[in-house]
């Protein structure tokens, strides 16, 4: 079952609708290559995420994360390697029919010249899966109260802050009702604080949502708040997986640079 | 990619996104509402300045023929002359230079900023066609935009050739023997030479100016470069399809 049985009895999908349940999907890239020019952004990459699970991809900037996501979305096409979800090629038109997939990009890329509302509503009404209006407004204004924002649904995207704009997109991301959701780099530009609200959000979404997670980022600690698993990608190769805790003790050495880097004086060795 | 390699590919995305487009007019009536505020954009964007600009571009048509007609006592003639200039040539042209203007490129600048942050890229990742939604309005509101503006101009230009042709003492041709000139010498067939030039302009405005926009790529700056060229070519192929209009409907007895 996709969202949660309570959810659904408050926001009444049960009415013959098109907005079905969603099917938390696997996905396995197997030995994906992707150049840019001269530049091989992905090298023979191998990575499995398992079906419900929040799989969170660190590395450094450059290191291809974005570009990564974007080969599952279908956004990009891979040089050559394959990417699967459940068993099938992810271009494979089946997988479209069967599956949603929703990206919350690092930009937000929300719409501008939308309110927040027609923004998140936006897929319901695109793809005609409601009649009526009432339904529409409920399913806003529960993703809205996922996210923390009720009563944003007439503010125009300009008048919301980063961290708010990133909260309407995995909103806007949550109100597909897909079966997996890709979040680029969901703290990049926040604050500490925000980055923490941000977090909440993703890890408040797996109790309304059962979906499988891929996020990408460089926030180590966002990774060890949300992840179920963390996978460490480096110049295009996924170099360790493993759960938080593994990868806490992992021996690495690339590894353990990454969630060790600090920012030290030189003279006194005093975190700044 | 060689400059030539680089401008047959070029032509040939657009003439897939022209049919694409064309594709996607089934879906006009389910969007009618996009079209019709895309439409209310044109008029916005144009109405006042096309106008203006009509009304002193008939005044000078007629300020330029009158006086070497009344040399010749064939002064009564001017209404022909003004009025055809305008249907055939003029408003046509005129609307569509300002439209590419105005209106092409807000196209670019949108669909272009758009492209830059990732919003066209959300479109596709939510399963909705770029084209359908973005370029398709646009394309149905140019083409019927277009002539209906070209239709205003004339009529407003050829206003402002009678004032001209009435007022001025050299012409002096008051506005009762101007307009059955007029109508004497302009056929229906002549406003819809115009009018097929408008509604062919219309469709290069918009389909180069969502080219444009869609295909940036960077930031800011690319957005103004985008711009830039958007205008310039629509401006560019208005000029050349004028050309090739009018020697294929001279061809086919229609002109």
């Amino acid at each position: 079952m996709g969202i949660r049985a309570e959810t659904t009895d408050e926001i009444k999908l049960d009415t013959g609708s098109n907005y079905r349940q969603n099917i938390p999907v696997g996905v396995k890239l197997i030995k994906l290559n992707k150049s840019f020019g001269n530049n091989q952004v992905l090298r023979d990459l191998d990575l499995e995420v398992n079906p419900g699970e929040t799989l969170v991809v660190i590395g450094k900037t450059g290191s291809g994360k974005s570009v990564l996501l974007r080969h599952i979305i279908g956004l990009e096409e891979p040089d050559s390697g394959e990417i699967l979800i459940n068993g099938m090629d992810v271009n494979d038109p089946e997988v479209r029919k069967k599956h949603r997939f929703a990206m919350v990009f690092q930009s937000s890329a929300l719409f501008n010249s939308l309110t927040v509302a027609d923004n998140i509503s936006l897929y319901l009404r695109e793809h005609r899966l409601f009649d009526d209006e009432s339904t529409i407004s409920q399913i806003v204004s529960h993703t809205l109260s996922i996210v923390g924002l009720e009563g944003k649904e007439n503010n125009m995207p300009s008048e919301l802050s980063g961290g708010m704009k990133k909260r309407v997109a995995i909103a806007r991301a949550i109100a597909m009702n897909p079966d997996l959701i890709l979040v680029d780099e969901p703290t990049s530009e926040l604050d500490p604080m925000m980055a923490r609200t941000i977090g909440d959000a993703i890890l408040n979404l797996r109790k309304h949502v059962e979906v499988t997670q891929i996020v990408v980022t460089h926030d180590i600690d966002l990774a060890y708040y949300i992840a179920d698993r963390i996978a460490v990608l480096d110049e295009g190769q996924i170099i360790e997986v493993g759960a938080p805790q593994e990868i806490d003790r992992s021996t690495n050495p690339l590894v353990r640079k990454f969630i060790t880097t600090q920012f030290e004086r030189e003279e006194g060795g005093t975190r700044l | 990619m060689n400059s030539i390699t680089a401008f047959f590919y070029t032509t040939g995305e657009i003439l897939q996104l022209l049919m694409e487009s064309i594709f996607w007019c089934k879906a006009a009536l389910s969007n009618r509402e996009k079209i019709f505020r895309q439409m209310l954009e044109i008029g916005n964007q144009t109405l006042p300045v096309a106008a203006l600009i009509s009304l002193f571009i008939g005044g000078v048509l007629a300020l330029q023929s009158g006086p070497t007609l009344a040399q010749f006592g064939i002064e009564e003639n001017i209404g022909g002359i003004v009025g055809l200039s305008f249907v055939k040539e003029l408003g046509p042209v005129m609307a569509s230079v300002l439209v590419a203007g105005r209106i092409g490129s807000a196209m670019a600048a949108e669909l272009g900023s758009m492209s830059v942050y990732q919003e066209i890229d959300a479109l596709k990742t939510m399963d909705i066609n770029p084209v359908r939604f973005l370029v398709m309005p646009r394309f149905i509101a140019c083409f019927i935009a277009l002539p209906l503006l070209v239709i205003y101009m004339d009529v407003i230009g050829w206003f402002g050739g009678a004032v001209v042709s009435s007022v001025n003492s050299d012409i002096n041709v008051p506005f009762s023997v101007y307009y059955r000139n007029l109508s004497e010498l302009v056929d229906f067939s002549d406003v819809l030479n115009g009018l097929a030039k408008a509604t062919v302009f219309g469709i290069i405005i918009s389909t180069v100016c969502c080219y444009v926009g869609l295909k940036t790529k960077g930031g800011p700056r690319e957005i103004g470069t985008s711009v830039t060229r958007a205008v310039v070519l629509s401006f560019i192929l208005i000029l050349v399809f004028d050309y090739f209009i009018t020697r294929l409907l001279i061809l086919l007895n229609l002109d």
